[in-house]
């Protein structure tokens, strides 16, 4: 069996941080198994720009973004291999793995890295009923279609949900010569960046509908209508609001789960609030050596972040490698108990010895609060306390911690962090 | 001119067909859609019952026994997915027990082996995630779950095989009585043949009414399901009924035969013969009864809804035979639950009237089994590097939710009676029918049809017809 000391799940933006951060924290046995044709994950599909604000100082679009990281990777020598779907993990750390040339392998690893992105919610996850013609696409599947094979899925749109992606799509399908009719959003703000709604709606006189949902879905063949209704403060649409739409295309972008079933596999603890592992400081997962990175983690809105977080795993997992056995001594962790409209964090735990100098705790919130305050308790004591003219779901926000100010605090069990009203 | 035509490529068309091709005779399958099952038999429950619920000494009672008796072996023969897991009818009420106990008599009665009713406590054991409430339950230990579109499909294939003929996408427009027999008229052309055999499941009353002064009337009676992911496939290990009311079985709660979560069916009558949309309302009652029998049921972890539509005859009777006033005319008419089930059994039935009528003899070379296509998962990991070794396509994943490979898929479009549409592919291989519902797997798998069926990506489809996938190149509409 062949053996790495770091493998890593995914040639996307967090694997190729992940393994660029470990190869200069002195591991060069790194592998990168990437299961599509290229590297760069989801971003070689988005080829809108605005990406690397944070990372280059610069805008980038998605595939020029995912360029730096290739280059470097192959400037540092990282093994990489393409086309290479991986089917389990063992909690041992072998990894079993597939492709055309060399069949089923396996690999064993010192460390791992989960760095598997995300998946769209379906339709039949939010049980839209009505029909199943074709015509109906998650948003990301209808970005690839456009963006990489230049086939559009239709000619006359509405979209579901006003996630990232499906505002990227509305301004994209606009682009190439298809009407987009509205915007529907089920929840009363939108679960997208504010840039991207003025960006890719109001610049181009798009419709966004608030607390709408569609109810049902005509066309036996191919779609050939949707009907909105407007939904109370309980998701539930009010009857008498109902308003059709002809659209030969109904794209859905209704939200992102993280895809851990090799995760789930291996045993990891998942925790329920984000679909993805539970972490500590170091981002390693509740299996000694198994990191987890980007979208596999938590749903990111900004790949700048999911680069930062992914070097923090890389780093980690070289670290690991290189002490191993060592790190475990010191087993006195701090919780973070995320309430009051803080939905989670992550990380979850805090190792005062193992954490860097500076750590990002990175969360979102369950509603939109306006003039409030971002609050973090040690213990009984409030430390931080930032003040934010808005905070929404659909803006990752972040409190920062540092290994100075905790060392001020011997004794600490928990840092509570809140919303807290002006 | 045919001996046999049958109208319907459904479960019924094809059991029919494959029975037939025993013998010498030119039999040929009309269906109006692009690919074998396409109706009732694609949107149904996957249960093998085991044949309580048919009152006695009825044609539905015979047909399910015998159904149930013959899937074991077919699904070897026929290598389609089958599994023996057995069935509860569970009790809510202390009241409703000697509905639960006329159950047991009629099963009893109906021929069903292996029964037996649970105390609460063995039922507890047996299916931890039972109603609280439940008080007692019928055990059916002979009812299964199957692959309702590999059944269909591999009866179809095996019928191909043994030299009887299929025409997709042509619809009967008329049926006229000619000297020998019947001229069956279609869009795609005039056809003369002895003996037809209706078997057009929704639609086999408006064909039975073209012949026969003596009408019948099949209301499509909806039924509404939910899926859930395979994470979800282990919260009951049975098939979970309710005690049956006025509209059918109740809301059941079954592991499918590929380890998801399955909950339905509605019983809604419609009038559209084509309307397989689910509504709010009946997606709400299957959730808030599956719920009755069944706790905690992780609803989270919905993937698909989707309904299908029974053939109910106003008799509710399997109607087969020859129609009196329509001489070699054969109906298959009325089959609805459990239809499925008894579909071997009609086959068999079916086969047997035309034998008898038209003197048919056993054909020397007929070949009783079929090979499905190779599922990787299968082998052991020798047999798989070696495989791919062979046939690098096994090595490549295209549906990573089911983890299905190009050669796979490549086998499904170019077997015979071969998928043509993205949900051919789905039904024959599983691809694009996982947590993702195709999001990830779709464009590949257009990809593939379209080198493998030498077609344009704008000819790929759904399911046929119109359903087109992409319309346009980008910036056509400019």
């Amino acid at each position: 069996m062949k053996a790495y000391d770091i493998v890593i799940i995914g040639g996307g933006p967090a694997g190729l941080a992940a393994a660029i951060s470990a190869k200069k924290s002195g591991t060069d046995s790194i592998l990168i198994l990437e299961r599509d044709r290229e590297l760069g994950g989801i971003l070689n599909q988005c080829i809108h720009n605005g990406f690397g604000l944070h990372t280059f100082k610069e805008e980038l679009t998605g595939p020029e973004y995912a360029g730096r990281f290739i280059e470097q990777v192959k400037e540092l020598g990282i093994e990489y291999k393409l086309n290479t779907m991986v089917m389990d993990i063992s909690p041992q750390k072998i990894v079993t793995a597939m492709n055309r040339e060399e069949g089923l392998f396996e690999i064993q690893a010192k460390a791992v890295v989960l760095a598997m992105g995300c998946r769209e919610r379906s339709r039949g996850a939010l049980n839209i009923p009505g029909y199943r013609p074709a015509g109906i696409f998650s948003a990301g599947t209808a970005q690839r279609l456009v963006n990489i094979e230049g086939y559009m899925p239709g000619r006359e749109v509405v979209i579901l949900g006003s996630g990232d992606i499906g505002l990227i799509m509305a301004r994209r399908m606009t682009f190439e010569g298809a009407k987009v009719k509205v915007v529907a959003e089920l929840m009363p703000y939108s679960g997208g960046l504010k840039r991207n709604i003025v960006q890719c709606l109001d610049d181009y006189g798009i419709p966004l509908k608030l607390s709408h949902t569609v109810v049902d879905i005509k066309g036996k063949e191919r779609l050939e209508g949707v009907t909105l209704a407007q939904v109370d403060s309980h998701g539930k649409p009010i009857p008498g609001t109902e308003e059709e739409y002809s659209c030969d295309t109904l794209l859905l972008s209704v939200g992102l789960i993280p895809e851990n079933e090799i995760s789930r596999g291996m045993g990891v603890d998942m925790n329920p609030v984000t679909s993805g592992p539970k972490v500590n400081e170091s981002l390693e997962t509740s299996i000694e050596g198994v990191f987890a990175c980007g979208n596999v983690l938590h749903v990111h809105d900004l790949v700048d972040f999911v680069s930062e977080e992914a070097g923090t795993a890389g780093r980690n997992a070289a670290e690991y490698v290189k002490r191993g056995e060592e790190r475990k001594a010191d087993a006195k962790e701090i919780r973070i108990n995320p309430i009051e409209g803080v939905r989670y964090t992550v990380p979850g735990t805090i190792n005062v010895d193992r954490m860097d100098e500076n750590l990002t705790v990175r969360f979102r919130v369950g509603g939109v609060y306006t003039n409030c305050y971002i609050s973090a308790y040690f213990d009984d004591e409030r430390v931080i306390h930032k003040k934010r003219p808005v905070v929404a779901p659909g803006e990752m926000e972040e409190i920062k911690l540092t290994k100075e100010q905790l060392l001020n605090y011997p004794d600490l069990q928990t840092i509570t962090v809140k919303i807290e009203e002006a | 001119m045919y001996d046999v035509i049958i109208i319907g490529a459904g479960v019924s068309g094809a059991a029919t067909a494959r029975e037939l091709s025993r013998y010498n005779v030119k039999t040929c399958v009309i269906e109006k859609e692009e690919d074998v099952c396409c109706g009732t038999s694609k949107a149904n429950s996957a249960i093998v019952h085991a044949g309580y619920d048919a009152a006695e000494g009825s044609l539905m009672a015979k047909l399910n026994v015998r159904g149930n008796q013959m899937m074991e072996q077919l699904s070897k023969d026929l290598d389609f997915p089958f599994k023996k897991n057995g069935s509860m009818v569970v009790c809510l009420h202390e009241e409703d027990m000697p509905k639960l106990h006329a159950l047991y008599d009629r099963g009893i009665a109906n021929g069903v082996k292996e029964l037996r009713i649970l105390n609460r406590e063995e039922l507890k054991e047996m299916e931890p995630n039972i109603s609280d409430e439940a008080c007692a339950a019928l055990y059916a230990p002979t009812a299964g779950i199957i692959c309702p579109f590999n059944m269909n499909i591999a009866m179809a294939e095996n019928a191909y095989a043994n030299g009887v003929e299929f025409k997709f996408d042509t619809e009967v427009t008329d049926l006229k009585p000619i000297d020998e027999g019947w001229e069956v008229h279609t869009n795609n052309g005039v056809f003369q043949t002895r003996y037809v055999v209706n078997a057009a499941g929704v639609y086999a009353d408006k064909f039975h009414n073209m012949v026969s002064e003596k009408k019948i009337h099949i209301t499509p009676r909806r039924g509404d399901y939910c899926l859930l992911d395979k994470s979800a496939g282990n919260h009951v290990s049975k098939i979970i009924f309710a005690l049956p009311g006025k509209y059918g079985k109740g809301i059941l709660v079954t592991p499918t035969v590929h380890g998801n979560l399955l909950l339905g069916p509605t019983a809604i009558d419609v009038e559209d013969k084509e309307g397989t949309n689910t509504t709010r309302e009946g997606l709400d009652q299957v959730i808030e009864r599956a719920g009755m029998n069944v706790k905690d049921i992780p609803l989270r972890q919905v993937i698909t809804s989707f309904s299908g539509l029974r053939a109910h005859e106003d008799g509710h009777e399997f109607i087969i035979g020859e129609v009196e006033d329509a001489k070699g005319f054969i109906d298959c008419a009325g089959i609805e639950s459990p239809g499925l089930t008894s579909a071997p059994a009609i086959g068999e039935m079916v086969a047997q009237i035309l034998k008898e009528k038209m003197n048919l003899e056993e054909k020397e070379d007929f070949v009783a089994t079929r090979k499905g296509i190779l599922n990787p998962n299968t082998l052991s990991k020798e047999d798989r590097i070696a495989l791919i070794k062979e046939k690098p396509e096994y090595g490549n994943i295209i549906c990573r939710c089911e983890m299905v490979t190009e050669g796979e898929i490549i086998d499904a479009i170019t077997r015979p009676l071969g998928a043509k549409s993205l949900d051919g592919v789905k039904r024959r291989t599983r691809a694009g029918m996982g947590r993702c519902q195709a999001g990830f797997c779709s464009p590949k798998t257009m990809e593939i049809l379209a080198r493998e069926r030498h077609v344009s990506m704008f000819d790929i489809t759904k399911s046929g017809g119109d359903s087109r996938i992409v319309t346009d190149h980008n910036k056509d509409s400019l």
